[in-house]
């Protein structure tokens, strides 16, 4: 897209330098835990040992003793107030401090109130619990059998540890299409619990003024005006009321979906404030962050396609167990409790397809949460692309050959799937073409046919994955009964400088910037002259916050839409200054001028100065405009990534050697920024492929709950990603564009794990779950004979 | 308690502390240099990347009382007199930051690497910033950025 | 995650720090490099009431050759020998280690000594000083005593070395002539300890036969391990490649792993296999490139 205003304006297309960089890079940027209060108190957290346990005792003596610690909070405390348990944004309940049990390892059971973190700390130690054990379920398969122990025994009318059933599709069309396949494959994938992890736990300074009646709270959440009226609605029977509760979310280090829930550390601080009228603070530290903040996935899938022998797919079946842990915290549209997981007929054309989702309690932490990636997409990707990799192989077809036959074609959008969903637009073929030549496919064919004979293991992988973002229509999407639309409001001054304000909040995607250049296409005003703020409730309008890549395509619309309203009246400002009739103005960026006589023309700045200084009479002053934007239809962005792996016979090390990602998001706002998410995006999608896992033995004791287990990528491991792309704008979209934060996580991983099987396919390997570690492929390679 | 004094960017301080404490909370809760940040408990993340006596090191795995008559640069020391270094300039110009949380000691690492390493290949510079974890950008801005700095240094940008 | 309460000592010589330690006893540890201790203190796995910094004595950290043994005093950090030409071109078994422990950020503090002291059978100097033969020296009241390195470790993080005893210096003899060494470690990823490791170090004699042989594995056991089988079959052969797989199948008899999170003792065991035939592979050509 060549960009419509110059590079001083700065509008779409342009890869302007992030203007929250200045502080960024002068360490001047203002995190949850830089803030400091005068008379601050910091909280600390005790946490249960095991999985599952009666509490038969809390000994707090030891540490009241300890000078400064003021109060060690227990449950019963807060039962008092009935603060013990809050919802879950997937109504269901979690306790913020336990009464009687625990229900994973690493849980809240008290909380340590000091005059300083290491006073705080050493309160924590002191804290003496006595923990009846409990029979632990760590299995969700076996936390559905019918002896299983009932772990939600606070639900008395709970009868066994089954959440909910979701299906969706035509079953009986579905086992039809099986039944007259001439080739069905079938494959369980397991998609294993991982950890957002970002850099930034997770935290608060909770200020509750005594004299104002008014609770402040900074704090680390990708969602502000939600999480007030979460507030508002728990703790309104003790006083809180919404307008007297205002949750600023200072710079984030990082969100990808882990900053949405309310975590109980959040709740226990804020009521430790109210009761002592101080500022309270309370940071988790990074196991804490690992072992009891929201995981993401941990789906039990078995999947099932059907195709005739020419190889076109016909029909696609899943069905799926997914562990919650003991509550649903998951943050899904109330309709979906399983997000949006019906996008699992992906890039292809079926007939038909029906998927059945169980959710289930076990004796681990609450979530179910995003990885940078909401709503289930991943798991739906990874299961399509690993399955149509299988199916390819199984038939003899090369995997790309497979998928161009079977791709929905460009003349079918708006195209209609299986499963319901209404695709925007797409050219799935241009992406896996351009991929190709890329990375020189066929080449690659032959490097790996002749390394083959040469005994050497070489993979190559693809994923064409679709994505489906910018939740959404309010008709199907709410959480918590709240709408899933997003504000804007701009504010143009009298010099022509800009104020905007949106109801998301950043965590590192740049808003600061491209919300500016959005408002510069739409104005003409140079981005330099735009100020944007988000993540104060007290001044910025509604809005359900930045998750599942739903900034640009829904708070990023309010903007153009707050910004055209703007337009319209300047452009009636305009005619009254030049004296012309409306319908003879012409617009480009920055200036009316009237038509024919390009010389007659009044800037955005004369007009902003008019409209507060000279406006047309009967009109009011003044020139803002705010916008909830209701997005008639999700995006859905795709893209083609091609992934070549070698791997070592003596050690099962996979080496991701090349990786070529062709992402289309539409139209695009910043080039930069773009390339940035999706940069990060990948390595997202290397992280789990290859190397980050959250497992529990069989006693519920967690496995990688620190940085020294759970890995994240480093510069070495993460190979040198080469991005391109492809163009579809969304017909529907104000601006054309789609969304792209989430894109590259969702479609890397079954990449990588179908390079993997490609490079041992004629093994025998069918399938390895991810992580791909060397110890997984060792062991593969053994069984096989493979050695060095 | 026990006095420590050292020299941070330049300014000397004294202070009163306990041995146990970190010297990333030094820095962040008594001398208020927040840009030093801290991402983990196993010393494994490297937002807390400082200088000690022109070392990167992780201060929070130092004990203040260790810098007892030291000097320590940290990321508010990198601008000089207005003008920003090279490596501050190269993450701006090639994107090598988004949430900005590992960013000061990402620039940290680089700075001390540099000046070891005038003119360092792709890999050696992943190598030097593998012990600092990003989670936002993927690395390849940051090596970019690694790149354009060593680039401006070699011509004396700073 | 915070440490608990201590009491601070910076002895400004050797000798007040062996005193401190004899006034202290269990209760104290000894902090060089502190990237082990205080990891350890910040989770309060280890909880000292008296942490002696040996930092502030001077002349601790030489590195060099002298009177055939090469010294390194107690604190050399990872990233001097890193950073050395000299340890390059003539350690390079050590040099390999250097640059696989930990990552840049930790090495600029962790000592090597250090790394032996912590005796975490995970550690790589340990294995790299079994296939060199060092010695290290141990300062205590009674002046210095050199130990062996093949009696140094005495159980997973327990060494020889007394509660009132500094570790004040490692000794590797110079190589011989046509000497080569290699370390070969597999990590999960850059600043993971050693799924399993292997440290040889050998020389040939002109006719390119193997005169001497030290293989050391990390991580392959309880303790760090000298895989004596292998360097015994090796000496008197030429280093072809049937020669130095056959001493990697020794070598892995000779480990004695457990199954972790890291991998199955299967897995950790055909490792030592397959590294320690790799690892002779690249110490031979490293030894015939100096021929
Ligand atoms: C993230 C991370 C990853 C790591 N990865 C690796 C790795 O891959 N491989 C590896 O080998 N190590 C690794 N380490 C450990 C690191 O190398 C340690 O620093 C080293 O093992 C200990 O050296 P130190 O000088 O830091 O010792 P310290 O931490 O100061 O001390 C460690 C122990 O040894 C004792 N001690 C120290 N010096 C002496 C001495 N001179 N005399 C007597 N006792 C002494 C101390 O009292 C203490 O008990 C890692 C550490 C971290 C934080
Ligand atoms: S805070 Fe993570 S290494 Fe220091
Ligand atoms: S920019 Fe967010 S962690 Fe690096």
């Amino acid at each position: 897209m060549v960009p419509r205003t110059p590079p001083e304006v700065g509008g779409m297309g342009h890869s302007v330098k992030r203007k929250e960089d200045a502080r960024f890079i002068r360490g001047k940027g203002t995190y949850v835990d830089d803030i400091q209060l005068p008379g601050m108190l910091y909280l600390d957290i005790v946490r249960s040992p095991l999985a599952h346990a009666r509490i038969t005792k809390i000994d707090t003596s030891k540490a009241l003793a300890i000078p400064g610690v003021l109060a060690v909070i227990t449950g019963a405390d807060l039962a008092k107030y009935n603060l013990h348990w809050m919802p879950t944004l997937m109504s269901d309940t979690q306790m913020v401090l336990p009464v009687e049990k625990v229900m994973y390892q690493a849980q809240e059971v008290a909380a340590v109130l000091a005059t300083d973190r290491y006073i705080a700390a050493d309160g924590v130690d002191a804290v003496e619990v006595a923990y009846e054990p409990l029979p632990v379920v760590v299995d969700p398969i076996k936390a559905l059998a019918p002896d299983a122990p009932v772990l939600r025994t606070d639900k008395t009318d709970k009868k066994d540890n089954h959440i909910w059933h979701w299906e969706w599709g035509d079953r009986a069309a579905t086992d039809r299409a099986f039944a007259e396949a001439d080739v069905t494959v079938r494959q369980d994938i397991y998609l294993p619990r991982i950890h957002v992890a970002s850099i930034e736990t997770c935290g608060c300074v909770a200020h509750f003024d005594r004299v104002a009646d008014k609770l402040t709270v900074w704090m680390t959440t990708q969602a502000p005006h939600a999480i007030r009226t979460v507030f508002a609605l728990v703790a309104g029977h003790v006083g809180l009321a919404e307008h007297k509760i205002r949750i600023i979310s200072p710079d984030i280090g990082g969100g990808f979906g882990g900053k949405v829930p309310v975590y109980p550390g959040y709740v226990i601080a804020v009521a430790a404030s109210v009761l002592t009228g101080k500022p309270v603070k309370w940071v988790e530290d990074r196991m804490e962050n690992l072992q009891a903040d929201s995981f993401a996935r941990d789906y039990h899938m078995t999947c099932e396609l059907a195709a005739r022998k020419d190889g076109t797919l016909t029909a696609l079946r899943i069905k799926t167990i997914a562990d919650h842990g003991y509550a649903d915290a998951a943050a899904n549209p109330s309709k979906f409790p399983a997000g949006l997981f019906h996008i699992c007929t992906g890039s292809y054309d079926f007939q038909a397809a029906h998927v059945e989702v169980d959710g289930v309690y076990t004796n681990k932490p609450p979530g179910g949460i995003a990885y940078r990636c909401s709503f289930r997409v991943t798991e739906a990707v990874h299961a399509i692309e690993r399955m149509t990799d299988l199916m390819a192989h199984h038939l003899g077809m090369d995997p790309a050959e497979f998928r161009l036959k079977n791709f929905i074609r460009p003349e079918q959008f708006p195209y209609r799937s299986a499963l319901g969903w209404e695709y925007d637009s797409g050219n799935y073929a241009a992406a896996l073409r351009k991929a190709m030549d890329r990375i020189g496919y066929a080449e690659l064919r032959r490097e790996q046919a002749e390394k083959r004979q040469r005994g050497e293991l070489m993979g190559i992988g693809i994923s064409s994955f679709t994505e489906i973002v910018g939740a959404g229509p309010s008709k199907h999407f709410d959480i918590l009964g709240l709408k899933m639309f997003d504000s804007a409001e701009i504010r143009v001054h009298p010099t022509g400088k800009v104020i905007a304000r949106f109801g998301t909040r950043s965590q590192g995607q740049g808003h600061e910037t491209t919300y500016a250049q959005i408002i510069a296409e739409e104005l003409g005003i140079p981005v330099a002259d735009i100020q944007v703020e988000e993540g104060d409730t007290d001044t910025a309008p509604y809005g359900l916050g930045t998750y599942a890549s739903r900034s640009t395509p829904v708070a990023g619309a309010a903007g153009a839409m707050a910004a055209r309203k703007i337009r319209d009246k300047a452009r009636k400002i305009a005619a009254y200054l030049l004296e012309a009739a409306e319908d003879d103005l012409v617009w480009e960026p920055g200036r009316f001028s009237v038509a024919g006589a390009p010389h007659r023309f009044k800037t955005i700045q004369d007009i902003a100065f008019a409209a507060y200084t000279n406006h047309p009479q009967g009109m009011e002053a003044g020139l803002e405009a705010v916008s909830y934007y209701d997005p008639p239809n999700l995006t859905y962005p795709f893209g083609s990534y091609i992934c070549v792996v070698d791997i070592d016979k003596g050690t099962g090390q996979v080496k991701v050697r090349r990786f070529v990602a062709v992402d289309d998001c539409g139209n695009i706002i910043n080039p930069m920024i773009v390339e940035g998410q999706i940069h990060g995006g990948l390595t997202m999608g290397l992280a789990p492929a290859l190397y980050e896992e959250i497992a529990y033995d069989e006693n519920g004791n967690i496995q990688g709950g620190s940085f020294i287990d759970y890995l994240l990528p480093t510069a070495v491991e993460t190979p040198r990603w080469e991005t391109d792309k492809t163009t579809t704008p969304s017909p529907h979209h104000p601006l054309g564009a789609k969304g792209v934060g989430e894109s590259a996580t969702v479609g890397a991983p079954a990449a990588i794990a179908n390079a993997v099987v490609d490079a041992l396919w004629h093994l025998g390997v069918r399938h390895v779950d991810i992580p791909i570690t060397p110890a997984k492929v060792w062991k593969l390679l053994r069984e096989k004979g493979v050695s060095e | 308690m026990m006095r420590v004094q050292l020299t941070v960017n330049g300014e000397r301080h004294e202070v009163e502390v306990e041995p146990r404490l970190l010297l990333v909370h030094l820095l962040r809760d008594v001398l208020r240099l927040t840009g030093t940040h801290i991402g983990c408990d196993t010393t494994h993340c490297g937002a807390c990347t400082v200088l000690l006596e022109d070392r990167p090191v992780k201060s929070c795995t130092v004990f203040a009382v260790q810098a007892n008559g030291k000097r320590l640069m940290t990321v508010e020391g990198l601008e000089r007199n207005g003008t920003l270094h090279p490596i501050q300039e190269g993450f701006v110009q090639e994107h090598g930051l988004q949430c900005g949380y590992c960013t000061p000691g990402m620039m940290m690492t680089s700075y001390a690497f540099l000046k070891r390493t005038p003119n360092p290949s792709e890999d050696e510079i992943r190598h030097a910033i593998s012990g600092n974890l990003c989670r936002c950008t993927g690395y390849v801005n940051i090596v970019k950025a690694v790149q354009y700095a060593a680039a401006r240094l070699q011509e004396g940008g700073a | 995650m915070i440490p608990a309460a201590f009491e601070y000592h910076a002895p400004a010589s050797l000798a007040d720090a062996v005193k401190l330690l004899g006034q202290h006893g269990d209760e104290a540890k000894i902090l060089s490099g502190g990237q082990s201790l205080i990891p350890l203190m910040k989770l309060r796995l280890a909880t000292p009431r008296h942490v002696v910094d040996i930092n502030g004595i001077a002349g601790l950290d030489y590195l060099k050759e002298e009177d055939g043994v090469l010294r390194i005093g107690a604190l050399v950090r990872e990233a001097d020998l890193e950073d050395s030409e000299f340890i390059r071109a003539r350690y390079p078994l050590l040099h390999d280690t250097s640059r696989v422990v930990a990552d840049p950020l930790v090495r600029n503090l962790a000592t090597v000594c250090g790394n032996l002291a912590h005796a975490d059978p995970a550690n790589d100097h340990p294995a790299a000083m079994l296939a060199l033969g060092a010695e290290v020296v141990a300062t205590g009241p009674r002046g210095e005593r050199r130990i062996a390195i093949t009696s140094f470790f005495t159980g997973p993080f327990a060494t020889a070395l007394r509660g009132d005893e500094v570790l004040t210096e490692v000794r590797v003899p110079v190589p011989l002539p046509r000497s080569g060494g290699a370390y070969l470690k597999l990590e999960r990823k850059v600043g993971d300890f050693a799924t399993a490791a292997v440290a040889v170090q050998v020389a040939l004699d002109p006719a390119g036969t193997c005169v001497h042989a030290g293989v050391g594995l990390t991580n392959a056991g309880t303790v760090p391990i000298k895989a004596r089988r292998a360097e015994g079959f090796l000496r008197g052969k030429p280093l072809d490649d049937a020669t130095v797989r056959r001493a990697g199948e020794l070598a892995a008899e000779e480990a004695d792993p457990v199954d972790d999170v890291r991998g199955s003792a299967a897995y950790k065991r055909d490792l030592v296999r397959v590294l320690t035939a790799r690892a002779l592979r690249l110490a031979a050509g490293r030894a015939g490139a100096g021929r």
